[in-house]
């Protein structure tokens, strides 16, 4: 198979990720951006890891490490999703726009 | 042996321990200073002269030396002795303690407060003391800088009117100079390799220094030392210092801080840099005379009969400073027996002058008005006989040193001979002894107006106290010695004589 | 010998001083009868002591004479050849010293040179007590030299000093101050003889000044007066002033011959000889001599330093007997016969000596004609007269010393007799007496005998001095010579007038009294003054008289006279100082009678100032006056100018130049410091701290803006850098 396929498709993944997180103003429309892009880099270390070869011996450490971020991943959505619900509570919106207590 | 190693630290530092126990009298029992003082100077008095006592007259040398190790880091040692030279300077600044802390009993200057006036003056002992007897230069900076501090306080606190701008005067001045002293002293060691002046002494004199090397730290040591004692025209310190100090101030700043100077040419300035010496000694000559003949005129212009004695001290101090000019055995004699004379009349007139003060509450000639012999007859009588003591009247101590230093200036070392200076000296020789005469001009003119003639109605009632009981027992040893010593001036010299004979033995021959 | 402890004579009065100061105000006579029994046993012990010399002098002439006989007639020429001796003529007929450039005693038919046997010398007693060298002969000795000179001195100094102590017993009495007055007497005479006893220029020294500084106190002995303190300020620093030219020759002298010794230099010099035998340096020998010439100058009140001694009449009139007329003035004299034959080897020195002495001896004796305070009068005959001593001194030894020990007696007679009179009236101006002869006897005929020796009147004392100094100026003067026999005739009459001027004035015709010039303002009734005072002018009247027959110019009384007892040794003795020229001799006493005679004929009718004629003379009456100008010179020009011109231009120099300098050194050094905190502390270095801050913050508020807090920003500026860095490493790769 040709990885040019899955790697197309991780970076088209990744930048549909990248213009949510940057043009959505929905704090949770952000979050699940942030997690396509996750999942772009996820497609990504499958895709290399299924090219490695070693001398005889199967190696799988992006397919693990894929493992590993989509596990984090579901945590960081837990604690964003915390976050963004707090902070809803706190403002009565979750417009990204709106949380700017860090400005100068 | 316990005495010849400990007996000069020993007497060293009784004022200091002295001065420390002053100082933990409590407030409210001050006047327990005044015993306490006494006790102390009297002991340091007694140690002295114990020291005097055990003196090996006939050597040359140092006798009771000391030298441990001190400030390793920098190579300074704890080195002391006293030699010939050191001795009557020594001797003298004790017993002018000793009498200063029995005046003191008579008369404090306002504010008071004796504890600490003591504790200062007894500090101010173990510095002039140490200045004579150090033989390291970092031993010696210290004890010289030790003297200002108790000085400063002297002046500032228990001063005249214008106390602040004399004292700050004092201490300025001087430390001014004592820098490019401290620069010489460190360049020697640079140069030398030691801060010890008996070895820098042999090593001036075998030649072991250059000459320019030389010029450049005898201009530094100059300035410290000229300005000390003071030479022409370094002297303006002097006046307002003297006007404004307390009298027991005037007197040991007359009596021994400015023999602290003259002792410092004739101990390190000359010895460790004679051919320096011989380049500047012309110089210095003209500038004594210069100070002899100008103090004089400056005298005769006072009204102030303070202001008077101290610009005396500028002509008397000329006198000493062109006995060291001349670089010979006579010369410096006399210079040192200028310095104890000088240091006992000078001292004794300002005791005078401040029990007028004291009495009159001025120092003021015309406010005086004359008639002192009519007032207080015994205090004229000894005002005029030490007048006359301080204008050089043979028989008494101002005329062996100063007419032992006319004597070496008309036959200078002969190395000056042979530059070409003999006859520039005899002229200062001329000048200096129309310097006597001018001297006994304004001392006149002062008897003039204090002692004679009639005194005011206003004084004649003021109920003015003769000398009294507690100052005769301070002035006797003084007049006692200003005849001793000017009928028997070999008491000083045969002292002096061996070590400034070794120390000038690189000029004679 | 008594003469070992010739030392005791100066100790004496230096006893009583000190007897005086601790017990004086508690005795009987307060104090004065130690002064009295001090100098009492002091002329006593000069008495043994000038016998012992005098007669060993006298011995030694006699060997001497011997010995040149005996040698004389073991010669082979005797007889025939024209300068060997007759029998029975001595050696010292006719001798002649010549008087300068001495090598020794010559005949004078001859001017050969005698030879002194060895073990023939005059009397010396020459002892001291070193108290320590210095090294380059700086020798400190007390010392004796007990010789002619001195023993002479010695005589005159006790004898005079005793008469003047018992004299103040009375002159004194009621003074409040009396124990310090006789005090300050014995003081001086200690002084006094402490000089005359020295062996040594140093110990010489000193006593010239403690005699100078007992003169001060003395004549400020009543100082509540103005003038008096005026007085005694300008005597000591007149006489202090010619002291530099001592203590300058003291030192020269030390410098040529390398010691003090009056003996070693006298030995040296006149072999010719200086420190490490060395050939004497003429020239230096002259600059010394002149210098100590000049202190004589100062203390014998010569001209033109001569101001200071009338002046110096304001201190008690005893003592100006005893100090400014007899002895302590003569100290000039004293000094130049003391070393005299260093003194002969320069002969510039000793004409410098002529002419200074011949001034003073003429010019001052006019300054006593316009005189009316009469120990003023006597003043300057005393100045006058000590010029003629040091003009004889430039001719011969035996002369001056000789009229310096006749004038002592009846100078300080006529000084005593003057004070009888002011002890009288009250008064020193002559204004104020006139008649007195007839109230004070015995005042009167004393003080005509001192007048009569002091004019030189056959056969009083003075007369045979001043013969032996004029006729010694003729014969053996040479021009100087000459000229000092002219002027010092001349004196001699003005002298006498000037006298006849002051007896006629004091003693004859009526008494005047009232003319407001009393001491005291009480006027005086006069009356014979107390026996006190009495006896001592009736005793010192004897020597007054008589003393000059003890060196009477004749043959027969020659050599054993007293040029013999006073010789300074055999080499310089003058066998017969001065031949008696009898011609001379009435001629000159000739001119004394005719100055007293027209003195008394033209003040015989004396009635008031304006109508003396020396008050009449126009200029010549200003010129005498204001004494020569020269009390203007010294006290309003020079005084004037160092007192109150060039000290305080010097002390604003020191306040306002050097002072200003140290002041500004001080101030410009705070202004400095000033500068350095505002402008480079504060502005710069400060300026930069703080520069450095707010350029931080300036930049800050530039770049905060990229601190939206907006996330979306962040993370696209986020993305931006990964890609730019993207690029980089790709570009790279």
């Amino acid at each position: 198979m040709q990885a040019v396929f899955p790697l197309f498709f991780g970076a088209l993944l990744f930048c549909t990720g990248i213009y949510g997180v940057l043009a959505r103003r929905n704090a949770v429309l952000v979050l699940m951006s942030v997690e396509m892009m996750l999942a772009a880099v996820t497609v990504n270390l499958v895709t290399f890891g299924s090219m490695a070869v070693g001398a005889g011996d199967l190696i799988l450490t992006g397919q693990i490490f894929a493992l590993f971020v989509i596990a984090i991943g579901a945590a960081e959505v837990g604690v964003g999703l915390a976050i963004i619900l707090l902070l809803y509570r706190n403002r009565a919106t979750v417009n990204i726009d709106d949380a700017d207590l860090m400005k100068y | 042996m316990f005495w010849s190693d400990w007996a000069i630290t020993l007497t060293l530092f009784t004022p200091l321990l002295g001065a420390l126990a002053i100082a933990l009298i409590p407030k409210r029992s001050e006047h327990a200073a005044l015993p306490v003082a006494l006790v102390v100077s009297v002991l340091g008095f007694l140690l002295s002269l114990g020291i005097l006592a055990g003196y090996d007259f006939g050597a040359s040398g140092l006798q009771y030396e000391v030298n441990i190790p001190w400030i390793e880091a920098v190579g300074a040692n704890y080195h002391i002795g006293i030699d010939g030279i050191s001795l009557p300077l020594f001797v003298l600044s004790y017993l002018l303690t000793f009498l200063c802390s029995v005046y003191a009993y008579h008369h404090i200057e306002e504010p008071g407060n004796p504890k600490a006036f003591l504790a200062l003056m007894l500090l101010l002992q173990t510095g002039m003391a140490g200045t004579f007897i150090a033989f390291d230069l970092i031993l010696f900076f210290v004890f010289w800088e030790l003297v200002l501090v108790p000085m400063y306080f002297m002046i500032g606190v228990w001063g005249g009117p214008r106390r602040e701008y004399a004292a700050v005067k004092f201490f300025l001045y001087t430390l001014f100079g004592s820098v490019f002293m401290l620069v010489a002293f460190l360049a020697l060691r640079f140069t030398a390799g030691t801060f010890d002046m008996i070895e820098l002494t042999q090593m001036g004199q075998a030649g072991a220094l250059g000459l320019t090397f030389q010029r450049l730290a005898f201009l530094g040591v100059f300035l410290g030392f000229a300005i000390k004692v003071p030479m022409w025209p370094f002297h303006t310190w002097l006046p307002d210092a003297h006007t404004e100090a307390p009298t027991i101030g005037s007197v040991l700043l007359a009596g021994i801080l400015l023999k602290m100077g003259t002792y410092g040419f004739v101990r390190i300035a000359i010895p460790i840099l004679p051919d320096a010496a011989m380049d500047y000694a012309p110089i210095i000559a003209i500038l004594s005379v210069i100070a002899i003949i100008y103090g004089a005129l400056c005298c005769m212009a006072q009204t102030d009969l303070k202001r008077l004695i101290a610009f005396s001290s500028v002509g008397h101090m000329g006198f000493v400073m062109l006995g060291i000019a001349t670089l010979t055995p006579v010369g410096i004699n006399a210079a040192i027996f200028g310095m104890i004379a000088h240091g006992v009349i000078t001292g004794m007139l300002f005791f005078v002058v401040g029990s007028l003060k004291e009495r009159y509450h001025t120092r003021d000639m015309a406010t005086i008005g004359g008639g002192v012999l009519q007032t207080m007859p015994k205090m004229a009588a000894i005002f005029t006989f030490v007048s006359i003591a301080s204008l050089g009247l043979p028989g008494l101590a101002g005329f062996p040193g100063e007419f032992a230093a006319l004597l070496s200036a008309f036959r200078p070392a002969p190395g000056l001979a042979d530059d070409g200076f003999l006859t520039l000296y005899r002229v200062l020789m001329v000048l200096a002894a129309f310097g006597t005469v001018l001297t006994a001009g304004y001392f006149l003119y002062m008897l003039q107006r204090v002692n004679m003639g009639s005194a005011p109605k206003r004084w004649l009632n003021a109920g003015l106290a003769d000398v009294s009981v507690i100052e005769w027992g301070t002035w006797l040893p003084l007049l006692a010695m200003t005849l001793l010593l000017g009928v028997l001036p070999f008491l000083v010299w045969n002292i002096t004589t061996p070590d400034v004979t070794t120390l000038l033995s690189y000029f004679t021959g | 010998m008594i003469s070992d402890y010739a030392w005791v004579i100066p100790a004496l009065p230096a006893l009583s001083a000190v007897l005086i100061m601790l017990f004086g105000k508690h005795m009987k006579g307060k104090g004065a009868e130690f002064g009295i029994a001090a100098l009492g046993i002091a002329f006593l012990l000069s008495v043994f002591v000038a016998v012992e010399v005098f007669s060993a002098n006298v011995q030694a002439v006699a060997d001497l004479e011997e010995a040149l006989h005996s040698e004389e007639g073991g010669g082979g020429e005797e007889g025939e050849t024209e300068g060997a001796l007759r029998p029975g003529q001595s050696v010292f007929d006719g001798v002649m010293v010549a008087t300068t450039g001495l090598d020794g005693l010559r005949l004078a038919a001859e001017g050969e040179a005698i030879e002194i046997p060895e073990g023939i010398s005059s009397f010396v007693n020459d002892d001291s007590v070193s108290l320590g060298t210095l090294g380059e002969g700086f020798e400190l000795e007390a010392g004796q030299r007990v010789d002619g000179l001195a023993a002479m001195m010695f005589l005159l100094v006790t004898f005079v000093s005793l008469m003047v102590h018992i004299y103040s017993v009375g002159y004194m009495a009621g003074e409040p101050r009396y124990t310090y007055y006789f005090n300050l007497l014995s003081l001086f005479t200690m002084s006094m003889l402490l000089m005359v006893i020295a062996n040594n220029m140093l110990q010489l020294l000193v006593g010239w000044e403690l005699v100078g500084v007992c003169s001060f106190l003395l004549i400020g002995f009543y100082w509540e007066g103005r003038s008096n303190q005026s007085a005694a300020q300008k005597a000591f620093l007149t006489t202090k002033f010619g002291d530099i030219g001592l203590m300058v020759g003291v030192v020269s002298l030390w410098a040529q011959f390398g010691t003090f010794n009056i003996a070693q230099i006298i030995d040296d010099a006149t072999h010719g000889l200086q420190a490490g035998g060395q050939t004497l340096d003429n020239g230096w020998l002259t600059f010394g001599l002149i210098s100590l010439f000049i202190g004589a100058i100062g203390k014998s009140a010569q001209f033109p330093l001569q101001t200071w001694l009338p002046d110096a009449m304001a201190g008690p009139t005893p003592v100006s007997a005893l100090i400014h007329a007899a002895t302590m003035v003569t100290a000039g004299i004293f000094l130049v016969a003391r070393i005299y034959p260093v003194y002969q080897q320069s002969q510039a020195a000793l004409n410098v000596i002529a002419i200074i002495g011949v001034i003073t001896l003429f010019a001052m004796g006019f300054l006593a004609l316009v005189q009316d305070d009469i120990k003023r009068v006597l003043a300057y005959s005393t100045v006058s007269q000590l010029g003629y001593m040091v003009a004889a001194l430039a001719f011969s030894y035996t002369a001056g010393i000789f009229h310096l020990f006749t004038h002592g007696f009846f100078k300080a007679l006529l000084f005593l007799a003057s004070g009888s009179v002011i002890h009288a009236v009250h008064s020193n101006n002559m204004e104020d007496m006139g008649g007195l002869r007839k109230y004070m006897p015995a005042t009167f005929w004393t003080w005509i005998i001192g007048t009569l020796a002091l004019a030189a009147v056959f056969p009083l004392a003075g007369f045979w001095s001043k013969d032996e100094v004029l006729a010694g100026a003729f014969t053996n003067g040479g021009y100087t010579g000459t000229v000092v026999w002219i002027l010092g005739g001349l004196g001699g009459f003005i002298t006498a007038f000037y006298m006849a001027r002051a007896t006629t004035m004091t003693f004859f015709g009526d008494f005047r009294g009232h003319s407001g010039h009393s001491t005291d303002g009480s006027v005086g009734t006069p009356h014979e003054s107390p026996r006190s005072m009495k006896w001592p002018l009736i005793i010192l009247a004897v020597p007054a008289t008589l003393i000059g027959l003890i060196n009477l110019p004749f043959e027969r009384f020659h050599p054993t006279g007293f040029s013999a007892w006073t010789m300074f040794s055999l080499e310089y003795f003058e066998g017969h100082p001065a031949e008696f020229v009898v011609p001379l001799a009435i001629g000159s006493t000739l001119a004394a009678l005719l100055g007293l005679a027209l003195g008394y004929l033209m003040y015989r009718r004396y009635r008031e100032p304006a109508r003396d004629p020396f008050n009449n003379m126009g200029l010549a009456t200003t010129v005498l006056q204001r004494k020569y100008f020269l009390d203007d010179l010294y006290s309003g020009v020079i005084m004037h100018t160092i007192r109150d011109r060039i000290s305080p231009a010097i002390y604003w120099m020191n306040d306002n130049v050097i002072d200003r300098f140290v002041y500004l050194a001080g101030s410009s050094t705070r202004a400095l410091g000033g500068g350095l905190y505002r402008v480079v502390d504060q502005k710069g270095i400060d300026g930069f701290v703080n520069g450095a801050g707010s350029g931080a913050s300036w930049t800050g508020g530039l770049i905060k803006f990229a601190q939206s807090g907006n996330v979306q920003f962040y993370a696209g500026a986020m993305f931006i850098g990964v890609f730019v860095f993207a690029v980089l490493f790709a570009a790279a790769a």
